[in-house]
């Protein structure tokens, strides 16, 4: 009875979650059909969306599985490149752009979800914080290749090189007059067509709330904040410590590519140097001042988060110092004694009627 | 308790103080009180073709990184951008409203700015300043039709394919090539050694262009040493390689951030060839604890040249000096340039400042092929309908931390 009543406080905030998002939806789209909604705001729209989901599926990371990771810059780019190449060379074949969407954010989750495999078998195995350090290299390391990566597409199939050397060009890939360069090395992703859109963005966010949240509230999820809580009481019960940490690290890598493969098809230009050590950090920042583990905490601090500094142009040159004095005020009051006492007085109350019932 | 309370407030004291300085030092308003054009009698430039002749009020929205990397180039083609729109406003004539937006040379961030401008108001827009920024634009000013000039973003990719998309700089492949024909022509049996950073657009396009075009005019290259942005804090290994390979001329198509340190390590290590820069090297000469005569020497492309005689540039470098406190670089000329080129097409299309940005796109559009130009970075400046500018461009030397012609 206990347990029943347990469960039911954490779906409540489940479904008060995805309610949130999907009023949100709806608010900002008729705002938007009535005119009432400015152009700086709209044209936001679509990396909120995928900066929701970056912070979203890292707080799978580093709240639920409680590994810290500083990479996660790393698997957007992936997913946002293969994206941007499966967008662009079934231009022909596909004459739909949402089913190219659909296929690019596919093919984004999937490519990040192997570099999450690829990154995750041996660091996983380990105890501390080598996943910090491996993720962070693998950023790093993500960037270098893309920079050294030639891509093209021509009638005769996709055309790639690898630039190690830097001295070759988009015109030794040997296509054919027809074909058109999709990655050109060190300029990154150029004349990609935009192709996202906040509908899109919405579904992406819904999608990823229904994984994230059903995955946390399973079995696996609670095998996983057990190996989170305490490593040695989950091994002695038998929870297989690497599967379950695999589970989780391969989700939220999968999650960040589809995030980047919509994020890249929202510009035209798109270069490796974008998703870098300080990318990953933004995204950290999301989710500690979201807090730790908290779904709805990260989609109100990336929602907010992003548009602040934007919200602050009229300071100008000041506005990134505006930027970090906010950030440390709210840090500030979220640890306020006064604040607390205040949030903890309106919690006896919940608990006590919730005793009545 | 109290004393937290105490700290909060002060903090906040310090946000709105800062508050009430970025407000005054950012205004972009019009300023009437301005002194008066000093060269009145050469400011309209150009034979533009006096069919029509604008009037009212303008809204000009200027996207560049004003903080950041590369803000000394974001700052300083706003900053020539807003004298021109001074002195036009002074003329009396049609008036221009500038605002200019921070984007960080980052194309999220851009079309951010770009689109913030367009809530102000926006008509026309110069910028953005760097060519990653430049490209994400102008996929928004194409679906948006709004007419854009770029002061400095040069490669190809920021006009192809979009009819309203101009350019004030040469392209990359312009620079590329260009210098590869000066070098052979100037400086014969020259062997080159190339340091480059391939993580950059700019830097990458411009080594893809003078390496095809070294080919094509008989130009050795003996050594190619290229960085990233991570490791631009070292040469050693470049220079060393270029050093042993013979090469006595080490072509640099980079920033100058990194062509300051190049420079110093070159001279740490007695290694003293000529190195030629193109017009990332602009700006080395106002950077903050640069030692000019690291310098002394060095050769660059670029259109701008602070010390010409002509009474235009020096009217225009005697401004900026007196606004500003430094020599203004190339990235301030353009800016400068692109706001009189507006001018100009506004005159020739004939438009008025209750058109919509659309229309005033339209206009512009069908003109810019037609006019001619004469501006600081150039003498007789026009456009192809692709948006690239044809002008000629220049070789300085750097002596005694000056540029002259050589």
């Amino acid at each position: 009875m206990k347990k029943l009543k347990a469960l039911k406080t954490t779906a409540k905030v489940d479904f008060a979650t995805y309610l949130g998002v999907i009023a949100a939806f709806i608010i900002v789209s008729l705002l938007k059909s009535g005119g009432f909604l400015n152009r700086s705001l709209t044209g936001m729209l679509v990396p909120i969306c995928c900066y929701i989901v970056m912070a979203v599926s890292l707080n799978l990371t580093v709240g639920i599985l409680g590994e810290l990771s500083l990479g996660h810059a790393g698997f957007m780019s992936v997913g946002a490149f293969s994206g941007v190449i499966a967008a662009m060379s079934l231009q022909n074949a596909v004459p739909f752009g949402w089913a190219r969407l659909v296929i690019a954010i596919a093919v984004g989750a999937a490519f990040a979800a192997l570099a999450g495999f690829v990154v995750g078998v041996p660091v996983l195995r380990l105890r501390g914080d080598y996943l910090a350090i491996v993720t962070l290299a693998f950023g790093e390391i993500i960037k270098e290749l893309i920079n050294c990566l030639l891509v093209g597409c021509d009638e005769n199939g996709l055309h790639m090189a690898f630039n190690i050397s830097g001295t070759l060009t988009i015109d030794d890939l040997g296509m054919t007059p027809a074909g058109t360069a999709i990655i050109k090395g060190a300029q990154g992703a150029t004349g990609t067509e935009k192709l996202a859109s906040f509908g899109a963005g919405f579904i992406l966010v819904m999608l990823t709330l229904v994984i994230v949240l059903n995955l946390v509230r399973s079995r696996a999820g609670r095998a996983v904040m057990a190996i989170r809580d305490n490593r040695i009481a989950a091994e002695s019960i038998g929870v297989n410590v690497t599967k379950y940490k695999m589970i989780a690290f391969i989700t939220s890598a999968a999650l960040a590519g589809a995030a980047g493969a919509l994020y890249g098809l929202n510009y035209s230009s798109l270069a490796a140097s974008k998703f870098d050590f300080n990318t990953s950090i933004l995204v950290l920042v999301y989710v500690v001042l979201g807090g730790l583990g908290s779904i709805w905490g990260s989609i109100i601090a990336a929602a907010v988060l992003y548009i602040l500094p934007e919200a602050l142009r009229q300071f100008s040159d000041y506005r990134m110092l505006v930027y970090a004095i906010v950030l440390i005020l709210v840090m500030l009051a979220t640890n306020n004694p006064t604040l607390k006492n205040f949030l903890g007085r309106l919690k006896p109350r919940r608990s006590h009627r919730k005793e009545a019932a | 308790m109290m004393k937290k309370f105490f700290g909060i407030l002060l903090a906040l004291a310090m946000v709105l103080s800062l508050a009430a300085c970025g407000g005054n030092g950012g205004s972009g308003t019009p300023a009437n009180d301005t002194p008066p054009a000093s060269t009145d009698n050469n400011q309209p430039s150009g034979d533009a073709p006096s069919g029509g002749s604008a009037s009212g009020t303008f809204k000009l929205g200027g996207v560049g990184p004003l903080t950041g990397d590369a803000a000394i180039y974001g700052n300083a083609a706003m900053n020539g951008a807003q004298i021109a729109v001074d002195e036009i406003n002074a003329l009396g004539g049609i008036q221009i409203e500038f605002k200019a937006e921070d984007d960080v040379a980052d194309g999220e961030t851009s079309v951010n700015a770009y689109n913030t401008l367009m809530d102000w108001g926006m008509q026309v827009l110069v910028g953005p300043v760097t060519t990653g920024a430049a490209i994400a634009v102008s996929a928004e000013v194409y679906n948006d039709r709004v007419f854009a000039l770029t002061p400095s973003a040069s490669s190809t990719d920021v006009i192809s394919g979009k009819d309203n998309m101009f350019q004030v700089c040469f392209t990359d492949p312009n620079q590329g090539v260009g210098s590869a024909d000066y070098i052979s022509q100037n400086m014969p049996g020259a062997k080159v050694g190339i340091i480059y950073r391939n993580d950059d657009a700019y830097s990458q396009g411009i080594r893809d262009t003078f390496v095809a075009e070294a080919g094509k005019v008989g130009l050795e290259i003996v050594s190619e040493g290229t960085f990233t942005k991570d490791t631009q804090s070292d040469f050693s290994v470049q220079l060393t390689a270029a050093q042993s390979s013979g090469a006595d001329l080490i072509f640099l198509p980079t920033y100058y951030q990194p062509n300051a340190v190049i420079l110093n390590q070159a001279k740490g290590m007695g290694y003293a060839p000529t190195f030629f820069g193109v017009d990332g090297m602009d700006g080395i000469l106002a950077m903050p604890g640069f030692d000019t005569s690291l310098a002394e020497g060095v050769m660059l492309l670029t259109p701008f040249s602070a010390d010409a005689d002509d009474q235009r540039t020096q009217s225009f470098v005697a401004k900026y000096n007196e606004l500003h406190g430094e020599t203004p670089n190339q990235f301030a000329a353009d800016g400068y340039d692109a706001v009189y080129i507006i001018y100009e097409a506004l005159q020739a299309a004939g438009c008025s400042g209750d058109m919509s940005a659309e229309e005033i796109c339209e206009a512009i559009v069908a003109v810019m092929p037609t006019i001619t130009v004469d501006g600081l970075t150039g003498q007789g400046m026009t456009w192809a309908e692709s948006g690239e500018v044809s002008k000629a461009p220049m070789a300085v030397v750097i002596k005694d931390g000056v540029y002259v012609t050589p």
